[in-house]
């Protein structure tokens, strides 16, 4: 073993969460170590797309953390900027058919008391914001806080700026522990790293790091797949989809939702994600999912029947029973803090977390009230569990 | 020496396509990117944003870097297309996709 390094924070994992935590604790003074099995963004922060989305959050606590993160993403994209590919292009959420824009004005409705700012688009508006749009739908929302970021980018940025020690390719297998059971730091294969707090950012896995630390935290994956198109010149302009798409978001069935969420990139392809089902970490390619996205895809652009899939990705977003992430000490372990269980939403949450983990590893009063993300919540929840756990 | 006596394979007869207009003789089997490269051809698509040459890159259709415009489609990749006679390939310029600009 090699000498302990003291450190103030060892954050585990090194995707877009545990980089956010890294950027904001190390502004705040603190020397912070990142551990990654892997290579940063290795994990699903390499496997999704990177929607910065407030428009398909209902009001509560997960808008209150997306609102906070869009003002944190615009504050990073001043330092960033386009090295992450920031993109503040809005989101365009269009009704496909007459009904659909009830749900929608009542939608929006809640969310502008919240502080989302939404702007009604009718019928023969909708082209003149997305010239390749479908004829003949019945109206929309314009959302413009709705960004986009590269993930990967994001993440290894953040990581950089953070200035923290990275020691990648090391798997953590146990904890350090103090008088009371506290935690004091990781084991590695090749080290230990020593510190007064640990951060579990290990997403789909956090669940597994939780238990090194004899605590029980049900994160679950829930797969998702993405196309990806050939290079296109801009043909979409917003991050467009179909009102469906925040019903399946919110659902807590097990069995395959999809509505289609389309969007162009600087380097050229157009995205369509996501897919959403349970189905454990199976990694075998579904075809008849991925028909199904390109089917919705090209129900809102009829243009895109044109244009070649090249590939196509699938990654395993890291859900918590309840949709909501684990944020903060972990009141059962002294030492222990957990940012994890983002579900389809965690590169948007991405500073806002690390944001509020940082507050309290420095016993500071943070932005919000974190009591929704208690990561112990689950406690006794045996039966919650059972219900929504895997079919 | 010549690589198909070194397998000693007795080819159908060379079939033409054109590359920018200009007549190239393939073999039956032989993707177009194969035809390209045996008539001396490395590039055909320049890059998106610094206007780099690009032809083959892997060979086996998992870079998509051997982009071009085959009989009016672009974006195909020419390591995996066989080469039939009378194709045309033309030299793509970025995405070769600027009619649905808008
Ligand atoms: C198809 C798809 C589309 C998506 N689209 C969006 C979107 O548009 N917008 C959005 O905001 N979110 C989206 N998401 C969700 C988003 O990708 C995730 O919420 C986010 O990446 C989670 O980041 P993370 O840092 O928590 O996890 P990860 O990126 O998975 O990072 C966790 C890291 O921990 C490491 N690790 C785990 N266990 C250990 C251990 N024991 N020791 C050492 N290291 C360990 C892993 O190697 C991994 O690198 C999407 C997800 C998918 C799958
Ligand atoms: S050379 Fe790589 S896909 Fe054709």
């Amino acid at each position: 073993m090699l000498k302990r390094t003291p450190y103030d924070v060892v954050v585990v994992g090194a995707g877009v969460v545990g980089a956010a935590c890294a950027y904001y604790a190390a502004r705040s003074g603190l020397k912070v170590a990142v551990v990654d099995r892997g290579p940063v963004a290795g994990g699903t922060t390499g496997a999704g797309e990177g929607n910065l989305l407030v428009s398909d959050k209902e009001p509560g606590p997960e808008l209150d953390l997306a609102l906070l993160s869009t003002r944190l993403w615009r504050e990073l994209a001043e330092e960033f900027g386009a090295r992450v590919e920031y993109e503040p292009k809005g989101g365009l959420v269009v009704a496909t058919r007459p009904a659909g824009t009830d749900l929608l004005h009542g939608l929006a409705a809640q969310q502008r008391a919240v502080g989302v700012e939404a702007l009604p688009v009718a019928a023969d508006e909708l082209r003149t914001l997305e010239p390749h749009l479908a004829e003949g739908l019945p109206g929309g929302y314009l959302y413009p806080q709705d960004a986009q970021v590269q993930p990967a980018l994001a993440a290894a940025h953040l990581l950089r700026a953070s200035g923290a020690d990275r020691y990648l390719g090391e798997a953590v297998t146990g904890l350090l522990r103090g008088p009371g059971g506290s935690v004091t730091g990781v084991v590695t294969g090749r080290r230990e790293l020593a510190a007064p707090a640990v951060v579990n950012a290990a997403g789909t896995w956090g669940g597994e790091l939780a238990a090194l630390a004899g605590v029980r935290l049900p994160v679950l994956p829930r797969r998702g797949f993405v196309l990806v198109t050939e290079p296109l010149p801009r043909i979409v302009r917003h991050k467009v989809y179909a009102a469906d798409y925040v019903a399946d978001v919110a659902s807590g069935s097990a069995d395959l939702q999809s509505s289609a969420v389309v969007e162009g990139t600087p380097a050229g392809p157009v995205l369509i994600g996501a897919s959403r089902e349970r189905v454990g970490f199976d990694r075998t390619l579904d075809p008849g999912v991925l028909h199904r996205l390109a089917a919705q895809a090209a129900a809102l652009f009829p243009v895109l029947r044109t244009v070649q899939v090249q590939r196509a990705y699938r990654g395993f977003r890291p859900y918590l029973p309840d949709h909501l992430p684990a944020i903060g000490p972990d009141a059962r372990v002294p030492g222990l803090h957990h940012a994890c269980g983002h579900e389809g939403a965690g590169i948007g949450l991405a500073p806002a977390t690390g944001l509020l983990v940082s507050r309290r590893l420095l016993g500071e009063e943070p932005e919000l009230d974190l009591a929704p993300f208690r990561p112990e919540r689950f406690e006794g929840a045996e039966r919650l569990e059972d219900a929504e756990g895997e079919s | 020496m010549d690589p198909l006596d070194l397998v000693g394979a007795e080819p159908g007869p060379a079939r033409t396509i054109l590359f920018d207009g200009r007549a190239v003789s393939a073999l039956p089997g032989q993707t177009l990117a194969a035809a390209l490269w045996a008539d001396g051809v490395l590039a055909w698509r320049t890059t998106r944003r610094g206007g780099r040459p690009r032809g083959a890159f892997c060979g086996i259709g998992q870079c998509f870097d051997c982009l071009a415009t085959v009989n009016g489609r672009p974006n195909q990749r020419l390591c995996l297309l066989p080469a039939e006679h009378g194709d045309t390939v033309t030299t793509q310029e970025g995405h070769g996709r600027a009619d649905l600009e808008v």
